[in-house]
């Protein structure tokens, strides 16, 4: 039982530099780009990377309370910090929040020295934080999916190797794929993915959708009913292709 | 220990409660101490269709609340030594059905019969759900119609889920498909779902098809399960049904047309 209780696990995180909550077109554009994909941002935990940080900044719980008020204002939650030097981490610990291990795609704090030799970021680009690599994962249903059902593949995508009824929805923000006939709905790239597509052995689908372009019933061609079909967003367009 | 079967289909008038009545009678025929309980708490027909709507005392309701044992509610069949009725309040609604005492009566229902039907009424809200809850089989009443086809498959998806034996992972409903109301005429016309259309939708096993019968309401009328009525094609339908799922192998009757040819009128075989 005591072996349970502590398991490591994999998590997506967002990383704010430290430099960029300094620059006051920040704020602004992390508006933006919240506005954009709410969901994706709603409650998101923020990381925040100290690398390259005076070492008198962030030494005080009270500019982190600062930082996680500024982030918290656009919906994100700041959770920790990243690259921190010492005196920054019992700061941060004081403010509640956790000292995450350098993430693999940035250099660790201790390599400063050849930090310094490295090109100065682009200063000017206070573009949004960019999701940090997302570990896909798929979700399989192997079982009918009966009316009424609702299936949700949270970051990944779904497949069902059975039938899907009238009245179920699938839904997934990566791709959805039905090795057998779908006769439901189906969402995919639910969270703004227009690369999201969809495949199903034999459609008859009540509704399909890419990053929320649909398509109903009456206005799918009849043509394709009852073929395997891919429905790729092209240009704004739901676009079904026999396979 | 008993074994609970729920009879359901979502979609209301398929004929849950004839089936109900029809099935707790064939397996009381076939020697089993069944019980046949009301779950359509206000709207109940179990007894009319039974016929003991005038011995009604107490109910399910009083038993759960406590105002009643389980013996003073149990009716017994005129017909058969080992068929009861179970019937439910006609006064209350399915807000009445609480679980505990729900599941206190089904516990001692299971140590006195062999077979325990839940008559359960339509929906797929607390009454329903409740009736299904303790199920062990399921019976799934479905016409050869769309809209019941639909509904079915709601209450199947549903079964697989919100059963106890689902919420406790153990293993699932034993499900089944009886489609009542077949009519051959209008499945040759094309203005009924074909058997296969059902089967292909649903993906269940078929228990049995019940023929579209006007014995059916007249048992209703006379408050007699439609097995007792010897010359109802329906009650032979029932028959071969409660045989399927008993383990015995039945071919389904009242699929193909019955040719009724010279030689057989001469000679008279039936």
């Amino acid at each position: 039982m005591a072996g349970t209780l502590v398991q490591g696990a994999l998590f997506t995180v967002m990383v704010v530099r430290a430099a960029m909550l300094r620059d006051p077109a920040f704020e602004e554009e992390l508006a933006k780009q919240v506005e954009r994909s709410p969901r994706f941002f709603l409650n998101a935990p923020v990381v925040l990377d100290l690398k390259g940080s005076e070492a008198d900044a962030f030494v005080t719980p009270e500019e982190f309370a600062e930082a996680r008020r500024v982030l918290r204002g656009q919906t994100l939650m700041l959770v920790g910090v990243q690259n921190a030097l010492p005196q920054q981490i019992a700061a941060a610990a004081a403010a509640d929040l956790a000292g995450f291990a350098p993430n693999a795609t940035q250099p660790s704090r201790r390599r400063a020295a050849e930090a310094e030799a490295e090109p100065p970021e682009p200063a000017a680009a206070p573009a949004a934080p960019p999701p940090a690599t997302v570990a896909p994962r798929t979700r399989l249903v192997t079982q009918p999916v009966r009316s009424g059902t609702q299936i949700y593949a949270r970051g990944g995508d779904l497949v069902v190797t059975a039938a899907v009824s009238p009245g179920a929805e699938l839904v997934a923000d990566g791709n959805i794929h039905v090795y057998g006939v779908l006769r439901g709905r189906a969402l995919a790239g639910a969270s703004g993915d227009a690369g999201a597509r969809i495949f199903c052995s034999r459609f008859e689908a009540e509704l399909v959708s890419i990053a929320g372009h649909y398509l109903v019933s009456e206005q799918l061609p009849p043509e394709q009913q009852g073929f395997p079909v891919q429905i790729a967003l092209i240009d704004d367009q739901l676009t079904i292709t026999r396979n | 220990m008993g074994k609970v079967i729920v009879v359901t289909s979502g979609k209301g008038g398929v004929g849950k409660t004839t089936t109900s009545a029809a099935f707790a009678a064939g397996l009381a025929m076939r020697g089993n101490k069944t019980v046949v309980i009301d779950f359509d708490v206000g709207l109940r027909n179990l007894d009319l269709v039974m016929g003991c709507e005038r011995r009604v005392v107490f109910d399910f309701i009083n038993v759960i609340n406590g105002d009643a044992n389980l013996n003073q509610a149990l009716i017994k069949d005129k017909r058969n030594d080992n068929l009861f009725i179970f019937p439910t309040s006609q006064t209350r609604d399915k807000d009445a059905l609480k679980r505990e005492g729900v599941e206190r009566v089904m516990e001692e229902l299971k140590n006195q019969f062999d077979y325990i039907i839940c008559d359960s009424p339509a929906g797929i809200e607390h009454g329903a759900i409740t009736a299904l809850y303790f199920a062990d089989s399921a019976i799934i009443v479905t016409n050869p119609e769309v809209s019941s086809v639909r509904d079915s498959d709601r209450i199947i998806g549903i079964l697989a889920s919100r059963s106890r034996r689902a919420e406790r992972n153990e293993s699932p409903v034993d499900i089944h498909l009886l489609l009542t109301r077949y009519s051959l005429d209008r499945v040759s016309k094309g203005e009924m779902l074909t058997v296969e259309d059902v089967k292909e939708i649903l993906s269940i096993p078929l228990l049995g098809v019940i023929p579209e019968s006007e014995s059916v309401l007249r048992a209703s009328n006379t408050g007699t399960p439609v097995v007792f009525d010897g010359e109802s094609p329906a009650g032979h339908a029932y028959l071969d049904a409660v045989a399927r799922f008993l383990g015995e192998q039945r071919e389904m009757r009242f699929l193909k047309p019955e040719r009724k040819s010279l030689f057989r009128t001469l000679f008279g075989r039936a």
